[in-house]
């Protein structure tokens, strides 16, 4: 049962923290969205839908990080990737290439390492890079099929340098530059922000920014995020992308501030939520009858 | 005689109306109405306007009525008349639509923001190949812990039992710890 879906509904740095938070392994295949000109029925929203057309990127996942990532197309091999971050030139690489035509990319590493062109940082650092790069770019995307194969995993040749997600969520989020997304996910800047229930767990291991920092220490269900983006003298679009960043990666959660809730009440007029005067040995009545339908 | 409620809410198919359906003890009244374009009718033949009604009877004095919400926004002035009172609730989820997943989890908060009872996420149609677990569905719409969140079939009444009782438990609970 693969998860499938668009990132319509569900965006890429969801899909990060699913796979975070439940530890999963496999890989997360990206697909061109096909147009259908078919209507598709959400309720009372009409929209076109779309199905998978060929794969645009994957990126593969052990045990909860990120182990490996590629776009359709791009040549992702050590070489060129070395050679893209300076690490080789463009004739070494052209050379290497050429010797080195049936040589794995693990096999390759080691090579390279003895002979000294390289250091094994180099090679983990730009690895990493390389990585980040893919996921970083395709986080910008909205609106492609995806799908989760949990028993698919990257062949053995590649050199894998496991990434921590969390990191790679705030960062991702950091980069969703469209100021309309983020103005869709956090219309309401009047609403505040409390921890979750186990916000040391959450944020152990977590690199927070100078920025993240400062709206983090304001963080408390009285003050609205515009109030904590005024003493922090930031815009709405950087206070956006600041809680967009630590929401996503679970860190804080939007709450309705007091003063809200009963401005809402009010406005409605409604009467204060009445408990039904319902006692124990009804619900128990209740129990009793339904396990014997 | 007295009468309790429980609603049954959750995005547009989400398998509301076949929940009731298997479990109440009257056919269900329920206002469905034929929908019209072909493109819905991909979906299914009926969608429920108003609400579903049906009926569990304990016995001469105690009776237990289960209100489906329309799942359509349009229809959801009616949401707040059928919240009144409710002893819980439950919102279903189909599971292998995780396009619904947002919507869903606006209509728990919705639910919630009505009254403070106890309720449960039905995470339904896990018959379905695609189905999301319970588990990836917890992260998905960011349910906490204490909440729960149940495999359910809501065509199978076994099922659909199941989840009623964990809900009366909830209930259960509540009203010991307050
Ligand atoms: N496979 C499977 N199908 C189900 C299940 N529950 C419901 N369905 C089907 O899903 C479709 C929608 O079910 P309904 O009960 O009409 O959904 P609803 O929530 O009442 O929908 P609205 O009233 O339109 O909001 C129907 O075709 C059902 O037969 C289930 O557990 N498994
Ligand atoms: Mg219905």
């Amino acid at each position: 049962m693969p998860l499938q879906g668009n990132l319509r509904d569900f965006s890429t740095t969801q899909l990060l923290n699913l796979i975070n938070l439940a530890g999963k392994s496999g890989t997360l295949t990206f697909f061109e969205g096909k147009r259908t000109g078919e209507v598709e029925n959400l309720g009372d929203q009409k929209r076109e839908r779309i199905v998978a057309g060929q794969e645009r990127a994957a990126m593969s996942f052990r045990s909860g990080k990120l182990i490996f990532a590629k776009m359709t197309g791009q040549d992702g091999s050590l070489i060129s990737v070395l050679n893209k971050a300076g690490k080789l030139t463009d004739e070494q690489a052209r050379i290497i290439r050429e010797r080195a035509k049936n040589t794995t990319d693990k096999a390759l590493a080691l090579l390279l390492i003895n002979a000294n062109y390289v250091s094994q940082n180099d090679v983990v650092t730009c690895i990493q890079q390389h990585t980040l790069d893919v996921v970083y770019n395709l986080m910008a995307w909205n609106d492609n099929p995806f799908r989760l194969d949990e028993d698919v995993h990257p062949d053995g040749s590649r050199i894998q340098v496991p990434i921590d997600l969390e990191n790679v969520i705030i960062e991702g989020a950091r980069r969703i530059r469209e100021i309309a997304e983020l103005n869709q996910h956090l219309p309401n800047l009047d609403m505040a922000l409390k921890f979750p229930d186990n916000p040391k767990e959450k944020f152990k291991g977590i690199h927070l920014s100078v920025e993240e920092w400062r709206v983090v220490s304001f963080v408390n269900p009285k003050n609205t995020i515009r109030q904590i983006a005024k003493a922090n003298n930031m815009s709405e679009t950087e206070i956006r992308r600041v809680v967009y960043g630590l929401e996503q990666a679970g860190l804080v959660e939007m709450v309705k501030p007091p003063g809200m809730e009963q401005a809402a009440a009010g406005d409605r007029r409604r009467r204060p939520p009445q408990k039904p005067q319902v006692q124990r040995v009804t619900v128990n009545r209740l129990i009793d009858k339904i396990r014997s339908i | 005689m007295q009468t309790v409620k429980m609603v049954i809410t959750g995005p547009f198919s989400a398998g509301k109306t076949e929940f009731i359906r298997s479990i109440s003890e009257i056919e269900v009244v329920s206002t469905e109405q034929n929908i019209s374009t072909d493109a819905e009718k991909k979906e299914k033949e009926q969608t429920t306007v108003a609400m579903d009604f049906g009926r569990i009877t304990v016995d001469d004095d105690l009776v237990l009525y289960l209100f489906g919400t329309p799942g359509q926004r349009r229809f959801d002035f009616m949401w707040e008349i059928l919240a009144e009172g409710m002893l819980g609730f439950v919102v279903m989820v189909d599971s292998a639509k995780p396009e619904t997943f947002r919507e869903a989890k606006s209509i728990l908060e919705t639910f919630r923001a009505y009254a403070p009872t106890p309720y449960v996420v039905a995470a339904n149609k896990q018959d379905h190949p695609d189905a999301w677990s319970a588990d990836d569905l917890r992260i998905a719409l960011r349910i906490e812990e204490g909440v729960k969140l149940l495999p359910c079939v809501a065509k199978d009444k076994e099922s659909v039992k199941g989840v009623l009782l964990e809900l009366l438990y909830s209930i259960l609970e509540e009203m010991d710890a307050g």
